[in-house]
């Protein structure tokens, strides 16, 4: 089976801070991660591949750097690394990034499932995903939490709703965006970040996957980002004080409102 | 000629006043000049007006204009499950009336299912001037290609200028597939939503960075503009129940109602009603706890609230309670009108989260604990004690 | 401070911090608590391939060696010292058959270990036989192509839970310390048995059990060099793997220093936080300058032992007293840092001192070894070196 994920390098949010006088984000120091959700595509690939045999390609767009990410997914045990880096990529939203995607994602050619995470951390726009398999003209599953049985060419897969969680039985070729319920990632094997340090990655430009230029970055992106701006934080609010019981009637009486 | 930006090295000053500016962190100063990484760069222009040197040149390459005016009307596409519309169908079409009107064109709800009919006088007195109703034993439940295939084609037929969802599991997925197809702009996640009258632009605003950064966003030369909006940021539409709605039925034929994917089930898990988006009241558990089996004080103030259950991301890593009670970042993002965070320290991820609920209540022994920073009313004292007491009041308040 | 690892180095000590991080951090409190013998730690070691460092790679390990075990053993006591034990009290059962073992006995029990499929212990202590190791009781008696074991070990980590035990035991009584051998017996042999778990101060997450010998029949091929060599594959046993409970007592000091640190920051008294107070700051200093001599002391030996030099028993001795009576002062003067909230439970500091007493006791209190080390003084004098 020809498993191919698609993952994003972001900035690890848990490291996050504001700065108190600006109120914008402090980024010196803050490490690049492969996207939370991500790492659950990767490891449900190679848990197929462990399951079904097959191999696991891993593919990003992003700037030169986010070959690191591919290395760590290589050390996770994905087989083949492509970044697809090019300036061209600038100021990509959803729809640029997801044809950029597809674009790669055909010039890989065979392919049977194709595995990204939810929604990256810094965006979670949620889009990516469903925009590739739209590109691609074939059928998805979104909010995966299970991969059942894959066989005679279709998938049975559980799909987390609200409520629980609907059975969905799809086609391969087909995708799957994955939740965290799905499996727990593993930690990297020694073998695995051996192989990773020395493992190529493959880099393709705008031009290697033939993406017509009209649709790649600022210019194939139909929103634009117009103003920027950080929230007005939420004030501190009204500490309370005195005893317990007293305390409590209080907060009942300021809830009051609400609660009825 | 592609869309560029530049920096004006003759009149750049190193100033770092667009270093400051730049929310993906693209620009740095070397050898006293601005250097933007085209790596990081997303051509967003919030630089380009701080600069008081004008040193900044960015180049937008002007699409040749579309006639756009062909597009008419604000659509909400109404999520129905089992027959039953979903509350976000209503706090959409609340919204989407103050567009409409602004725009002076009409709010037009779609709403795609099987034996749906009765469902049209809830649009109407929603508020709906037009309802697009297509019925199909193909469409009782949500699958992704025939909605998204009726979706289409009735955005091609009719072509609206606005097209709202919820930002569900549902709209997500169906929407997000609606806009490559059509070759329109979404915007998800959105919590603010306006127009810009002279330019007939719907003005989308949207938390970026897990909220630690707003973003405006338009779609200046696609339509529809489309849009996904986040549950319980929005008011519902009031109820009129006078009023009337011009009806639409659409029918379409089989091919494209089939479904490439098959549904084979439905399962609903009813362990404790834990619909956190949902929920109007949440109260939440932190490590402050101590234990799974102090839960049980959280539960049962939630339980006299009609509340949910919510907890912090260590309390779910620590396994005292399943993930689908986590709020924040790697869990569930909500903003009911109440939130009590007990024992909760208030990390970022946590933070990003919850912080739009719009009272925040936090009990924490801490006084220097984060949470504080975002409540609304804060008693730093032991959790043990304050949460049974309230749990009382509440109680008697309640008449419970 | 740069100790210069190489490349493979630096991977494996990253890889421990993760899994330390990620997965024992989280549930080192559950462990100290329940005091069960943390299996899913094994797994994820193992799946990490952390169990073959130090294994040659012809019996499918990395071929690292004392330096890259102390690597791992020092960054998994930083989350967790009992759980941590579970992997170095492998080591301890698996020098005898690395050093002394046969070609066969090499080949049929190192891929296993190196592949975290099966754990090794250790068994030398028996009740009336601890520093005084020419007292042991249990016998090994040679019957054609076997020999029968009797006797009860004591104390013995990994007990119950590991599959390979490596066992000094006396085959001539008569001969005091030279007439004790060391022998491979596998969990499921007829005749092993083990005893109750141990209730213990510190390092709850491991097991220690009496191991118990009755007519316990193994063959002949199971006995590791040659009847009478007991002693020695011990001594050079401990030799190799001092360093690694130097390097437990290392990390089970840098998780309190960096607890202590972190609270410090937090801690508000007087309106500051209690790190902006003088007091503390040396005491902080004291803590960390201490820490750092001993890991330039432990890796050094480390590498050392790993260089093939002869006689490395002064400076294992020297590195496994000095780290771990660091590790003990180092835990005091955490919990000492968080005041009242040291001395709760609730909190994670207590704990590190629990841990940290054992390291100035097991495999040679440290009175022994300065016995050691001034032993080897006096015979260094002697020869005039």
């Amino acid at each position: 089976m020809n498993i191919i994920v698609c993952i994003k390098q972001v900035p690890n949010t848990t490291d996050v801070k504001i700065d108190p006088v600006t109120n914008t984000l402090i980024r010196d120091g803050v490490e690049s991660v492969i996207n939370p959700f991500d790492c659950y595509a990767i490891e449900e690939g190679v848990r197929l591949k462990e399951r079904f045999g097959g191999k696991v390609t891993v593919v990003t767009m992003g700037p030169p750097q986010a070959e690191n990410a591919l290395k760590e997914a290589v050390s996770l045990g994905c087989d083949e690394a492509i970044l697809v880096s090019d300036r061209k990529f600038a100021g990509s939203d959803t729809w640029a990034t997801s044809y950029t995607l597809s674009s790669a994602i055909k010039k890989i050619g065979l392919f049977d499932v194709i595995l990204c995470g939810k929604q990256a951390s810094d965006g979670d726009t949620a889009q990516v995903g469903p925009g590739i398999s739209t590109h691609l003209d074939i059928p998805q599953v979104t909010y995966v939490k299970k991969i059942e049985d894959i066989s005679g060419n279709k998938a049975k897969v559980e799909r987390m709703t609200e409520e629980g969680y609907d059975v969905v039985e799809a086609p391969l070729p087909c995708l799957f965006t994955v939740v965290k319920e799905i499996n727990t990632p593993r930690i990297p094997s020694l073998k695995g970040m051996m192989k990773a340090k020395s493992a190529k990655i493959v880099k393709w430009t705008a031009e290697d996957i033939k993406a017509e230029p009209k649709s790649l970055g600022l210019d194939g992106s139909p929103t634009r980002v117009v103003k920027i701006f950080t929230p007005t934080p939420r004030k501190g609010g009204e500490m309370l004080k005195g005893d317990t019981s007293d305390v409590a009637k209080e907060l009942v009486e300021l809830l009051k409102d609400i609660v009825i | 000629m592609a869309s560029s930006i530049q920096i004006l090295l003759d009149k750049c000053t190193g100033c770092t006043l667009c270093v400051k500016a730049c929310p993906f962190g693209a620009i740095h100063i070397a050898n006293k000049k601005a250097v933007i990484d085209m790596g990081k760069c997303n051509l967003c222009g919030a630089c380009v007006p701080v600069c008081k040197f004008k040193a900044i040149k960015l180049n937008k390459e002007a699409a040749a204009k579309r006639d756009l005016s062909i597009y008419k009307d604000v659509w909400v596409f109404c999520e129905q499950k089992k027959g039953v519309i979903q509350t976000i169908s209503f706090e959409l079409l609340g919204e989407g009336k103050k567009l409409a009107k602004k725009l002076g064109v009409k709010l037009c709800a779609v709403i795609l299912g099987h034996e749906i009919e009765p469902k049209i006088e809830d649009l109407s007195h929603r508020g709906a001037d037009k309802i697009y109703i297509i019925d199909a034993p193909e469409l009782k439940s949500y699958q992704d290609d025939p909605y998204t295939n009726v979706l289409v084609e009735l955005v091609k037929e009719y072509k609206p200028e606005v097209l709202l969802c919820g930002a569900t599991t549902i709209g997500r997925s169906l929407v997000s597939r609606v806009a490559v197809k059509i070759d329109a702009g979404l915007t998800a996640d959105c919590t603010g939503l306006d127009i810009d009258e002279k330019e007939r632009l719907l003005l989308q605003t949207r938390p970026a960075f897990g909220g630690n950064i707003m973003a405006t966003i338009i779609t200046p030369n696609h339509r529809p503009q489309m849009s996904t909006v986040r549950h319980k940021v929005m008011k519902e539409a009031e109820i009129h129940k006078g009023h009337k709605a011009e009806v639409i039925r659409k029918k379409y034929p089989a091919d494209l109602l089939k479904s490439r994917t098959t549904l084979l089930d439905i399962v609903e898990e009813i362990e404790e009603t834990v619909n956190l988006a949902e929920a109007d009241i949440i109260v939440s558990g932190g490590r402050g706890i101590g234990g799974p089996e102090n839960f049980s004080i959280i539960k049962e103030l939630a339980k006299v609230l009609g509340a949910a259950v919510g907890a912090s991301r260590a309390t779910v890593d620590a396994g005292w309670i399943p993930y689908s009670h986590q709020v924040g970042q790697t869990g569930k993002t909500v903003c009911p009108k109440l939130y009590i965070a007990c024992g909760i320290s208030g990390q970022i991820q946590h933070l990003i989260g919850m912080q739009s609920s719009k009272v925040i209540v936090a009990i924490n022994k801490d006084p220097d604990a984060p949470i504080f920073k975002v409540a609304t009313y804060g008693i730093v004292g032991d959790l043990f004690e304050i949460v049974p007491a309230l749990t009382k009041e509440f109680k008697k308040v309640l008449k419970k | 401070m740069d100790y210069l690892l190489n490349e493979q180095q630096i991977m494996i000590r990253d890889l421990a911090r993760k899994i330390a991080r990620e997965k024992i951090k989280p549930i080192a409190a559950k462990y100290d608590e329940t005091e069960e013998f943390a299996w899913e730690i094994v797994k994820v070691l193992s799946d990490s391939d952390l169990f073959g460092i130090y294994i040659p790679e012809a019996y499918g390990g990395f071929g690292g060696g004392v330096m890259d075990m102390c690597l791992v053993a020092e960054e998994l006591s930083k989350a967790c010292g009992g759980i941590a034990l579970g992997f170095a009290a492998t080591a301890l059962g698996t020098f005898p058959i690395l050093l002394y073992g046969s070609e066969e006995q090499k080949k049929k029990y190192l891929p296993d270990i190196a592949k975290g499929k099966k754990l090794a212990s250790f068994c030398i202590t028996e009740a009336e036989a601890g520093s005084d190791a020419g007292s042991i009781k249990t016998t090994a008696k040679k019957d054609g192509d076997h020999y029968i074991l009797n006797g009860t070990k004591q104390w013995i980590t990994n007990a119950g839970e590991a599959e390979i035990y490596t066992v000094i035991a006396m085959t001539d009584k008569t001969k005091g310390a030279r007439g004790a051998s060391a022998f491979i017996v596998e969990k499921g042999m007829k005749g092993i048995d083990f005893g109750k778990k141990e209730k213990k101060l510190g390092i709850r997450a491991s097991a220690t059990r009496e191991v118990i010998f009755t007519d316990c029949r193994i063959p002949k091929a199971n006995l590791i060099s040659k009847e009478g060599m007991g002693f020695i594959v011990a001594m050079k046993t401990f030799d190799n793997s001092r360093p690694g409970v130097a390097a437990q007592a290392l990390g089970i000091a840098q998780g309190a220093i960096d607890h202590a640190v972190e609270y410090a920051r937090k801690r508000v008294q007087f309106g500051q936080p209690i790190s902006s107070f003088q007091a503390i700051q040396h005491m902080l200093a004291d803590m960390a300058t201490q820490t750092e001599a001993a890991r330039a002391l432990v890796y050094a030996t480390a590498r050392m032992v790993d260089s093939g030099a002869k006689s490395v028993a002064k400076e294992s001795a020297m590195a496994k007293m000095f780290a771990s009576d660091v590790a003990m002062k180092v835990t005091v003067d955490a919990i000492q840092i968080f005041g009242g909230y040291g001395y709760m439970r609730d909190y994670p500091i207590e704990k590190y001192m629990r841990d940290a007493k054992i390291t100035q006791i097991y495999e040679g209190t440290n009175q022994v070894q300065r016995n050691v080390i001034a032993l080897n003084l006096i015979k260094e004098s002697i020869k005039g070196e």
